[in-house]
């Protein structure tokens, strides 16, 4: 991509958004102290990066990665489910993730994560997490009714509880066909054409109830198993959050693990190793939880009024 | 072929036998989604704009497009003639082929000739062209402010809207692109 803006008023941008999204920052580890969580931190250089269909993660190069491959983490999730399964019941962190290829207004491939789990809730327990969470850090911005934010009212993200809507209700909404019968792609193209620019106008909104062959790691309703328990946290037709109250049994999981590495192999994609170490925490006991991953840079670009993802990045990845 | 990872701005392919050019284009991706990338094209030929949504990884074909410099030499009422600056070839292009460019050409300008799969597809002037005014109203001097108009002919044969202070015989600039006005010049 081009450089959006000539240097003199990139500069003057970043010293505005920088001083901003530091205090953003410190604002969100302020929340998480005060909660009671414990902030701790996983490795970015892992064994496995999980082996979702459409995440691409970059491969690492080295002495001694011959025989064992090393891969940038494309999500800290599963080494925080092995500590929630050592006996840790709260915990967060603030780290970077990779996937390759992702790059746009929205995206760059190295982005900052804000990832946390409780023991012994749901995925709806982490929904108000998130509204809370966001609430604070727009208090703590003194953010007010502003020509800066257009497409959010400032004062309707202070204003809940935000909606919460059904992937079917959301599809019906946008006048887009039943999201149940269609096969994943087509559901995907409509979701970013359609629903998605419909999501979080005036409050954020939570998009729930989404179907279960969508479910990643989500658990199966046990109300209805047509849908998964997962959400995403939608602001101005912007994806902030992913979340859902998860996978605990070993055998499922690897089920899933299986499908992935089929559907990979079918598209000629590389086939990172399932990690058995977290299969190994499964085993031994996970205990119910739920938990979610936030796109930090995509909070601040919604409380900050930024249309493009590098208008809150010191360094794209272009710049990297 | 190219990859949709290829994207970028002023990318040249082709579709539907058409030869397009990328004008924006966007990643779009749900989180845990298949990713796609929304490109804004402009057909060469036909100057008409649309959206497509192509997914990642699919293929698009590349334009067997060449650009030539050419020098104008005369029409016989239905060609226009150049010549190659490069082969010293002549080069005809039919008047439909022209459009608009017709309107500002000069004899000796040179123009760059956009060829679609060796066939002539568009000719792009200069931006700005230096033209004469060789009829108009006569000026009326003081009213600079207003903005107002009148109509002018200039010596290629085009009519444009000109501001009241300026005369036959003066020499102005006009933006080939939509055929204004620019400025008068000293000649």
């Amino acid at each position: 991509m081009a450089p959006s803006f000539p240097p003199s008023t990139r500069r003057e941008l970043l010293l505005r958004n920088l001083p901003l999204r530091g205090s953003l920052l410190r604002a969100l580890r302020e929340f998480f102290w005060e909660e009671g969580f414990l902030e701790v931190e996983t490795p970015i250089a892992c064994a496995s990066p999980g082996v979702e269909v459409h995440l691409s993660p970059f491969r690492l190069e080295g002495p001694g990665l011959r025989h064992e491959s090393r891969w940038l983490t494309t999500s800290p999730e599963f080494h925080m489910k092995r500590l929630l399964a050592t006996g840790m019941d709260r915990i967060f962190q603030v780290t970077r993730a990779f996937r390759a290829g992702e790059r746009g207004d929205r995206h760059n491939p190295e982005f900052t994560i804000v990832e946390w789990y409780r023991v012994g809730v749901d995925y709806r327990a982490i929904q108000d997490d998130c509204e809370r969470l966001v609430q604070h850090l727009a208090r703590v911005l003194g953010i007010r009714e502003s020509p800066e934010i257009p497409s959010v009212r400032a004062a309707l993200i202070l204003e809940g509880p935000w909606p919460r809507t059904s992937f079917q209700e959301a599809f019906r909404r946008a006048g887009a066909p039943d999201p149940f019968p269609l096969d994943p792609e087509a559901r995907d193209l409509l979701l970013v054409e359609r629903v998605e620019p419909t999501l979080g106008r005036g409050r954020p909104e939570f998009l729930v109830e989404y179907p279960a062959d969508q479910a990643s790691l989500a658990r199966l309703s046990e109300r209805d198993p047509r849908v998964a328990e997962r959400f995403e946290l939608y602001g101005a037709g912007l994806e902030l959050a992913n979340g859902f109250t998860e996978v605990l049994d070993a055998d499922e999981y690897l089920r899933r693990c299986r499908e992935d590495l089929e559907a990979r192999r079918a598209l000629g994609l590389v086939e990172p190793p399932v990690d058995m170490r977290y299969v190994e925490a499964l085993r031994s006991g996970l205990p119910p939880c739920a938990g979610v991953a936030l796109g930090f840079d995509r909070v601040a670009m919604l409380l900050l009024g930024a249309a493009r993802i590098d208008e809150v990045l010191a360094f794209p990845f272009e710049d990297a | 072929m190219y990859e949709t990872s290829d994207i970028r701005k002023g990318l040249k392919i082709k579709m539907d036998g058409d030869p397009w050019i990328v004008v924006d284009f966007q990643f779009v991706k749900p989180g845990k989604g298949t990713a796609f990338t929304r490109v804004r094209l402009k057909n060469l030929r036909t100057g008409q704009v649309l959206e497509r949504t192509f997914k990642t990884g699919e293929r698009l074909e590349e334009a067997n497009l060449e650009e030539h410099r050419a020098q104008y030499l005369y029409n016989d009422g239905e060609d226009f003639h150049f010549m190659d600056q490069e082969s010293y070839e002549q080069i005809s292009i039919p008047r439909k082929v022209m459009g608009d460019a017709a309107l500002f050409l000069m004899e000796n300008m040179v123009v760059d000739i956009l060829f679609y799969e060796g066939t002539p597809m568009n000719v792009e002037l200069p931006t700005f062209i230096e033209a004469e005014i060789t009829y108009t109203e006569p000026g009326m001097r003081g009213d600079t402010a207003t903005g107002a108009t009148k109509s002018a002919t200039i010596n290629t044969g085009a009519t444009l809207q000109v501001p009241l202070f300026l005369n036959q015989g003066d020499w102005i600039r006009i933006d080939t692109r939509d055929g204004t006005y620019v400025e008068r010049v000293k000649k």
